[in-house]
């Protein structure tokens, strides 16, 4: 391996990920002894909106709430071997995760770690979204009387990049393009111009192909005695090797379960993708229809043959409102005629919702007859003519404009334990409320950025 | 020719975007690919997903990678936010994909990883 190789890591694919996950990873990284990076998706598309509550309710929160166990245990070995970490564990406030980053650094005796915050992907006071194009809404926003929580545009490897070359160990963003995240240290490294579509083609598809963790290393691909992977409790998660020339080869930490193969790689590849010769990406227009994979080693494939378009004029702000509130609640039934009892409880929980005049919108699931595949009037489980299941778990969803409404339609389940069929037990519910999400497109040069780079010990001092 | 559900000879992953699914199909015998353009339409996917009020599918065709990509409009009941499906993302939809049948040559039949 030339020394002209630069290794991309990935700790985390989402807020929720295995906790665990970056120590070999990390471990992987120092052992091949070559430039590397170390990058952490966490942020789903609600997911920031979701941390703007928290953080409303306490300054100090509102990112990342795994940071600190997932940094802990490897902080130390990348600030020593030199191996920046990028993420968006900052989520709806960068500099209260900064903090918690200082925090830890200092208790392991890292206070010159140097420590950027990404600021501008925060547009909630910046950009009036009424006068914006849309770009996609969930149908039912009224959006005269939504109460925004959150807006933020995905913002591209630019000020990443920026934060590289200003020495940071950890860069700390909000809201960005998940590819940005493995497009900047590639970008830093090798110099690569902003403008080389080609290159920048390279890094979308080894963020693109990384950005989910184990999800291209044998997460939600294995299937038992079809596609079976080493070690499922302990999937390594990726590596990417990147050389200047633009060549891309995936693979994983060492000495964990999991595989890379190409059937793993094209899982990955197509995923969440909608037009494969135009994946949009703050920083290049991404071409996967002349992509070619080989495997060229064991967990080891290069991907060949992307071309890149250049980057659009616009970026994509995703604005996040109060929604509705949701009620759900579950009972189960088991054993002889089971079947007829759970259509009878859905029947009667449908003339419940009716007879007490609920303003709520509502659907019942039976779970092991039919649920995840089926429509909201239960259209496959009406129709069920298979075997008669032993054990069936009712769901009751319903939507409503007020948290009690969906509360009283829920709790007509807990009702169940009394009024029910016979032997009807084991009753949940639950109220939460619901987030509406519309995406607009801005241009680009009215989303400044901008990041301040400071000590664990200035920050904390 | 035998009957066979597309499970047998091929795997798939399903992603979201708003109320819109995306759903891969990928044989595991490359020769499989030209009977799956042929029989896996999408017409036949949009009707998959007809009960769920899906509107449009648009297939994309990736015939170097031996692959087909899904695209199905208002498939995910309102999305993520505004579904009453457990499943709101609607990950769970490859499998429902997968039971579809298709007739292939019994000789490329054999081909289940």
């Amino acid at each position: 391996m030339s020394s002209d190789t630069f290794l991309v890591g990935n700790g985390a694919g989402f807020s929720g990920d295995r906790v665990d996950a970056p120590i070999p990873v990390v471990r992987t990284l120092i052992k091949r002894g070559l430039p590397a990076a170390l990058f952490f998706e966490v942020l789903g598309e609600r997911t920031v909106a979701l941390a703007q509550l928290e953080r409303r309710a306490n300054p100090e929160l509102g990112y990342e709430p795994m940071l600190e166990r997932l940094l802990a245990p490897v902080l130390a070995d990348c600030f020593k071997h030199r191996i920046p970490i990028l993420g968006n564990f900052g989520a709806a406030n960068p500099p209260a995760a900064a903090r918690c980053i200082a925090r830890l650094a200092l208790r392991l005796g890292l206070p010159n770690l140097r420590i950027a915050v990404v600021a501008g992907d925060d547009v909630m006071d910046s950009i009036a979204l009424d006068q914006l194009p849309v770009h996609e809404a969930d149908d039912s926003i009224d959006i005269s009387r939504a109460r925004l929580i959150a807006a933020n545009a995905y913002i591209g490897a630019e000020p990443l990049v920026a934060a590289l070359k200003a020495g940071a160990d950890v860069v700390v963003a909000g809201r960005t393009s998940d590819p940005a995240l493995a497009i900047a240290p590639l970008v830093h490294h090798f110099g690569w111009s902003l403008e080389d579509w080609e290159k920048l083609a390279i890094g979308a598809t080894c963020g693109h192909l990384l950005e989910c963790g184990s999800q291209v290393t044998g997460g939600v691909f294995w299937d038992p005695g079809r596609k079976d992977i080493p070690n499922p409790e302990n999937i390594g998660f990726p590596i990417a090797e990147v050389t200047r020339d633009g060549g891309l080869v995936i693979t994983k930490a060492e000495d964990t379960g999991g595989l890379v193969d190409l059937r793993t790689i094209k899982e990955q590849l197509l995923y969440e993708l909608h037009d494969p010769s135009y994946y949009i990406t703050p920083d290049v227009v991404l071409d996967i229809t002349a992509c070619t994979l080989e495997q060229v080693g064991v967990d080891r494939v290069a991907v060949r043959g992307l071309k890149g378009r250049p980057a659009p004029e616009t970026l994509k702000v995703t604005a996040s409102f109060e929604g509705s509130w949701l009620g759900e609640g579950e009972v189960s039934v088991a054993g002889p005629n089971a079947l007829a009892r759970a259509k009878a409880t859905a029947d009667v929980l449908h003339a419940r919702l009716k007879l007490r005049g609920l303003p709520v919108r509502a659907r019942v699931d039976l779970i092991g007859v039919a649920s995840v595949h089926d429509s909201d009037d239960g259209a496959l489980w009406r129709a069920y003519q298979g075997p008669e299941p032993s054990d069936i778990r009712i769901r009751l969803a319903a939507e409503g404009a007020t948290r009690d409404d969906v509360d009283q339609a829920a709790r007509e389940v807990l009702a169940l334990l009394c009024c029910g069929t016979a032997g009807t037990g084991g009753a949940r519910w639950r109220v939460t409320p619901r987030i509406l999400t519309r995406s607009y497109l801005v241009l680009r040069e009215r989303v400044p950025t901008s990041i301040t780079t400071r000590t664990a010990a200035e920050i904390i001092q | 020719m035998i009957e066979v559900p597309l499970y047998d000879i091929a795997h798939s992953r399903a992603g979201d975007k708003g109320n819109r699914a995306n759903i891969s199909l990928i044989p595991y015998n490359p020769a499989l690919y030209p009977y799956l353009a042929e029989q896996v339409t999408e017409a036949r996917v949009l009707a998959l997903f007809a009960h769920r009020g899906a509107t449009t599918c648009k297939r994309y065709d990736l015939p170097l990678l031996h692959a087909f990509n899904f695209v199905v409009d208002d498939v995910l009941e309102g999305g993520v936010n505004a579904s009453l499906n457990l499943d709101g993302h609607g990950k769970t939809q490859s499998f429902r994909l997968l039971a579809l049948t298709v007739q292939i040559p019994e000789a490329l039949a054999s081909t289940k990883t």
